[in-house]
């Protein structure tokens, strides 16, 4: 790999320990993976955030690299913290954990990174533009920028996110070359798709299907961000695929090769199969939307649906911070409140302790939650639309 | 057998292999070393010292630092053998000090070999 006299002088120690050993780990990956050069990237995006996620030894690490001076060199957001940053204690996680959580934000915060903790940087002010090369590493964030967005950028491990962070630079393989970014299967859809848990469930029996491989979409009449959204997550979540394809709405899929590829079809057996799949559970303790965190559109339309009611059990809505501010100004939050319910931000229902919360179903209209929840949160799922769920709750 | 070297240094110990891909973040306990996926082949079985051969990761971007606090809490495996290692497996094992080679036949491994890994020149030896 080509390194230019700088980044040599990186190697050699010139910049210090910590950037030294992130830099080292830049540059090994590069010579696993054949990258030429180093490239710099416009935004980085860093998972491994939650407490719950990366205990006490990547807690340690963080504070460490933050106390010897590390400094991130471009706009960097983080994934989902553990708990809701302000409103922990009202909402009811336990003290304990806040305390390790809140020092882990602090490192990061000393790093120069934004604390504002969510899955959809895009929505909430770290906007790639199309072809640039960034470093993210939320896996449905990085669908969605590499997809829908056309940005570039390979599914980077927690660590190798935040060392391009302080480097300003990643390794230059994968999806940040075009040749790579041609799809290697297409999927024909045969069915309408109508509520975004259509997506979702979509998502999931395709990732299943293709695991890693860049799937073509044909078939899908229309989609909006939120949509492609719980597509992308849910392909992700069951599979690990980084880059999508639609005919007609995303920005790559008039300029890629599409001959010759082997196709599958999914009609509405399918759909149905995934439905019936993702449901383990009979009647939820507690519905929660927002995965990946929810847009102004979703917390808008569940208001509507709670204007005037009363929930007897909780339902809450996951988003970041500044989709927060939004819905507050629009007198969202305060609809859902009086009905019951909860706005959450900063976290989502994965990556906080709800099975120590006293829950054991939960209602999600997200592929990518019905697929985690059970193994990582201890939890039945039920897998419905918005309507269905909201109407359970009332 | 030679493969490629992801992460340097050399260990010795007993083999664990599944044929299925395992995903560190929700798979493997960080404080015990033990695979907690369900209906995963290896559920219930413990990593610690072991040379863990599996084909690829799989799953969440946190499994680095699992791999990472597995090293720090002392139950980490000693070596790992894969087919192809991804991104994930990759920083975890660089950060963390484990020896790893890919590029590996790993269907010639059986459970309980007893193995020699010089992941400095990608060696694999079945003793």
């Amino acid at each position: 790999m080509h390194l230019t006299n700088e980044q040599e002088k990186i190697l050699e120690g010139e910049k210090g320990d910590v950037m030294e050993r992130l830099f080292r780990l830049l540059v090994r990956l590069g010579e696993i993976y054949s990258a030429d050069s180093m490239i710099p990237v416009g935004s980085v995006q860093v998972a491994g955030v939650s407490y719950k996620s990366i205990g006490d030894p990547g807690m340690e690490f963080l504070e460490d690299i933050a106390s010897k001076g590390a400094r991130v060199k471009v706009l960097t957001f983080l994934n989902p913290a553990g708990m809701d940053l302000e409103n922990w204690k009202n909402l009811g996680f336990p003290e304990d954990f806040a305390k390790n959580q809140l020092r882990i934000m602090d490192a990061f915060k000393r790093m120069g990174i934004v604390v504002t903790s969510t899955c959809t940087p895009y929505l909430a002010g770290n906007l790639p533009r199309f072809r640039e090369h960034i470093a993210w590493s939320e896996s449905s964030a990085v669908s969605f920028s590499n997809s829908v967005i056309g940005a570039r950028t390979n599914r980077e491990g927690g660590p190798s996110a935040l060392a391009a962070a302080i480097c300003g630079v990643t390794p230059n393989y994968g999806l940040h070359l075009w040749e790579n970014r041609q799809p290697t299967v297409k999927v024909k859809i045969e069915t309408d798709l109508i509520f975004n848990s259509d997506f979702g469930a979509l998502g999931w029996y395709v990732g299943k299907q293709v695991k890693n491989k860049i799937p073509y979409f044909t078939g899908i009449k229309d989609a909006n961000t939120d949509q492609l959204k719980a597509l992308g997550a849910a392909m992700a979540a069951s599979g690990a695929v980084a880059l999508y394809h639609i005919e007609g709405l995303t920005p790559e899929a008039d300029s890629i090769k599409k001959d010759g590829l082997e196709t599958i079809s999914i009609g509405k057996s399918e759909l149905k199969e995934s439905y019936d799949k993702l449901n383990t559970g009979k009647t939820p303790d507690i519905v929660i939307f927002g995965c990946p965190h929810a847009s102004l559109r979703e917390i808008s339309t569940v208001a509507d649906k709670l204007e005037g009611k009363h929930l007897k059990k909780p339902v809450w809505i996951c988003t970041s911070r500044m989709v927060k501010e939004a819905a507050e100004r629009m007198g969202y939050n305060e609809i859902i409140a009086k009905a019951g319910g909860s706005i959450v931000a900063d976290t989502c229902m994965v990556v906080s302790p709800i099975e120590k919360m006293g829950y054991k179903t939960t209602g999600v209209n997200s592929g990518k939650a019905a697929n985690y929840l059970p193994g990582f949160c201890k939890q039945e799922v039920c897998f419905a639309n918005i309507d269905d769920l909201v109407e359970g709750q009332l | 057998m030679k493969g490629r070297t992801i992460s340097p240094g050399k260990a010795e110990g007993e083999a664990l292999v599944t044929s299925e891909p395992i995903g560190f973040y929700g798979g493997i306990d960080i404080n015990t070393g033990i695979v907690i996926e369900k209906g995963h082949p290896l559920e219930g079985k413990s990593v610690i010292g072991k040379i863990l051969v599996f084909p690829c990761g799989k799953g969440s971007t946190v499994g680095s630092y699992v791999i990472y606090g597995l090293k720090k809490n002392d139950v980490a495996p000693a070596g790992i053998i894969n087919k192809e290692t991804e991104t994930i497996v990759a920083t975890g094992v660089i950060l963390a000090g484990i020896p790893c080679v890919d590029q590996i036949e790993i269907e010639k491994i059986k459970n309980g070999d007893k193995i020699f890994l010089d992941a400095d020149e990608g060696i694999v030896e079945l003793k």
